[in-house]
């Protein structure tokens, strides 16, 4: 009879346990400085080129002093023209800071997206924050057109209606809120405003250039205006999502287990799901739709650093402002003095980039 | 340690779970055991809130209905049957999720919680690859790591879900072994579904029978574990022997002709 049992059972050895020590080794994990510091640099390169590139010839030197000596308190008077400082302060500085805010809330909302929905695939416009603000826009459009100023303004109550209204269908939709209907919900409410934008926009033929420029989104009539309108929610947006970030990683072993270790799964998901509307929307609506930003570079930061939270939000964030400056100097650079829409750049680039870093990652692990 | 009281829970229209009440004693070790579809996994989930259910829940003698998810997961920690093992995150990190239930909610790990899980991963001999991506690590090192993930919550109640049913034989016992000591060295109380009955019986200190939703055997192994009560709740013929030395084996028997697998007062055509 005992011939059936396998010997193991029979004898009941203990297995070979490591008895505990008092004191354990640190916990080796992925350092957030050097990933942080490559884009910081990468930041900082990418707004002394946006800087200095422009019709306006102005050296590299010249702008680096400009911007020393209008730092307070360090005692250092550069002869600057007044011409170039003006080109300098009015013209290049506000864009290079608006694309890098709007830069650094696509792609921090594309990887809270990512960490909330589970879904590699999604972007901050997911829940139909793009579709509620060119809705939003083409109505300003074609009704209000010798009122510029409402734009963004209709931009983003558009914006953030949508996600309102995604919510509120994917709830009822289902019993409880969970992340697959409201993705569907997404879906539907999208293709909903698309369809009444689309409508809209035929309906007024003679406004349809400036729909169709708005929507390909571009920085050329960034002012500080601009900036201090979104900076606020862009602030706060980012603060939200960064202190989300050890949450996120938590949600990465989905909802049932988030919820064994303690989390409020639909929660954590509404609050961050609210920040990155938020701040997209305050984005979309002094940029217009710019797309792949919050694909591109949360992964790309995933494939070349590491994938916890921890690492991609802030680093996404600071290397999306440092992509979209960039990006809005192709645009403006390559068919100068006319400029191409931004979000022709960030596809044309950007996809091929991502398509690289993908494959050469892919072969250092000796994925197929 | 563990206490349910006439917990009922409900799918639509089909009842998981019909008023099953249970005791788990401090340090106890208790084996959930059953067809598939009995409720085990129901059971476990109720306990910790993942489904709602009437009846009593309670852990020490405090309801966990009152608890907030947070306290609940201080108090019990569970591993499901099959967990999410995103292969990307590293070894490290996916040990000190387990810190969630004791971290605040805009808080990061602190020196103390990489400190606890890293002797963790020693304790599991999982330190040499505290670095490594989980899509890198083989099927038994996976199990030691989940566990040390429910330890590092800290919590006196461990609920496992089919803890070895993807582990070959020899890692089956092992698992089982590191439970068991486990549970001796943090004095932990064990409720585990189990779907290997020889093992449930070697392991557990006492064995509950699920059938449709209801406890149908409850007691020591020797008491669960007869031919008589597996064979009409498995629906195939069970052999139970005894080894020399007293262990019970159980053997499910292929069945020869359809008149022989058949007990007494089973229906035929459930099988």
């Amino acid at each position: 009879m005992s011939a059936i049992v396998p010997e193991r059972l029979q004898q009941r050895e203990v297995p070979p346990l490591v008895p505990p020590t008092p004191a354990a080794a640190a916990l080796p994990r992925a350092s957030l400085r050097r990933p942080l510091g490559v884009a910081t640099a990468a930041l900082l390169g990418a707004m002394v080129l946006g800087i200095t590139v422009g019709p306006a010839d102005i050296p590299a030197s010249t702008v680096l002093a400009a911007l020393l000596g209008h730092i307070p308190f360090i005692g250092y008077h550069p002869h600057v023209s007044p011409l170039d400082w003006t080109v300098i302060w009015q013209i290049r500085l506000p864009r290079v800071v608006l694309g890098g805010l709007v830069g650094a809330m696509l792609a921090g909302g594309g990887a809270a997206y990512q960490g909330v929905f589970r879904n590699p695939l999604a972007d901050p416009y997911l829940l139909g924050v793009a579709a509620g603000a060119g809705l939003g826009a083409t109505i300003v459009i074609v009704s209000a057109s010798s009122h510029p100023t409402l734009l963004p303004f209709a931009a983003f109550a558009g914006a953030v209606g949508a996600v309102v209204l995604t919510y509120l269908v994917g709830a009822t939709s289902g019993r409880a809120a969970s992340s697959a209907s409201i993705v569907l919900a997404g879906v539907a409410v999208a293709a909903l405003l698309t369809a009444i934008q689309t409508y809209l926009q035929q309906q007024h033929q003679p406004d349809l250039q400036g729909v169709y420029s708005w929507i390909l989104g571009s920085f050329n009539t960034a002012s500080w205006s601009d900036v201090r309108l979104i900076l606020p929610y862009v602030t706060i947006s980012a603060a939200t999502l960064f202190a989300h970030r050890r949450l996120l990683n938590v949600l990465r072993v989905g909802e049932d287990e988030a919820g064994a270790l303690g989390l409020h799964a639909a929660r954590v998901r509404l609050i961050v799901v609210a920040a990155a509307t938020l701040g997209t929307a305050a984005a979309v609506a002094v940029s217009g739709l710019i797309g792949f930003v919050g694909i591109i570079v949360p992964h790309t930061v995933r494939l070349v650093s590491h994938s916890s939270y921890r690492i991609v939000m802030p680093v996404s964030m600071v290397g999306g402002a440092a992509f979209l400056i960039l990006a809005d100097v192709v645009a403006r650079t390559v068919q100068a003095p006319g400029e191409i829409p931004i979000g022709v750049v960030t596809a044309f680039v950007g996809a091929p980039f991502f398509l690289f870093v993908l494959r050469s990652r892919r072969a250092q692990r000796g994925v197929r | 340690m563990i206490t349910l009281d006439g917990v009922s829970v409900r799918y639509g229209d089909t009842a998981a779970l019909r008023g099953v009440s249970l005791h788990v004693a401090d340090g106890e070790w208790v084996g959930l055991i059953g067809p598939n579809g009995a409720g085990k996994t129901t059971l476990l989930r109720a306990l910790i809130q993942l489904v709602t259910h009437d009846g009593r829940t309670l852990v020490g003698d405090v309801s966990t209905d009152g608890l907030s998810r947070r306290a609940l997961a201080q108090r019990i920690a569970y591993v499901p049957q099959s967990p999410e093992l995103p292969p990307e995150i590293t070894v490290a990190d996916y040990v000190l999720l387990g810190r969630s239930p004791h971290i605040g909610y805009f808080g990061v790990e602190r020196a103390e919680d990489h400190r606890i899980c890293a002797a963790l991963l020693e304790r599991l001999d999982l330190a040499h690859m505290a670095g490594r991506q989980l899509g890198t690590l083989s099927g038994g090192e996976l199990q030691r790591l989940v566990l040390a993930r429910a330890l590092a919550q800290q919590a006196p109640v461990l609920l496992l879900d089919e803890p070895t049913s993807a582990l070959d034989l020899g890692r089956r016992v092992d698992a089982l072994e590191i439970v068991d000591s486990l549970r001796r060295e943090h004095d932990l109380t064990v409720l585990s579904a189990m779907h290997d009955l020889t093992l449930a019986g070697q392991f557990a200190d006492r064995l509950v029978l699920l059938a449709e939703g209801g406890v149908v055997a409850s007691g020591t192994p020797d008491e669960v574990l007869n031919e008589v009560t597996l064979t009409r709740n498995f629906g195939l013929h069970v052999q139970v022997l005894r080894t020399a030395d007293g262990e019970l084996v159980v053997a499910p028997r292929r069945p020869k002709r359809p008149s022989e697998v058949l007990p007494p007062g089973l229906v035929e055509g459930t099988v």
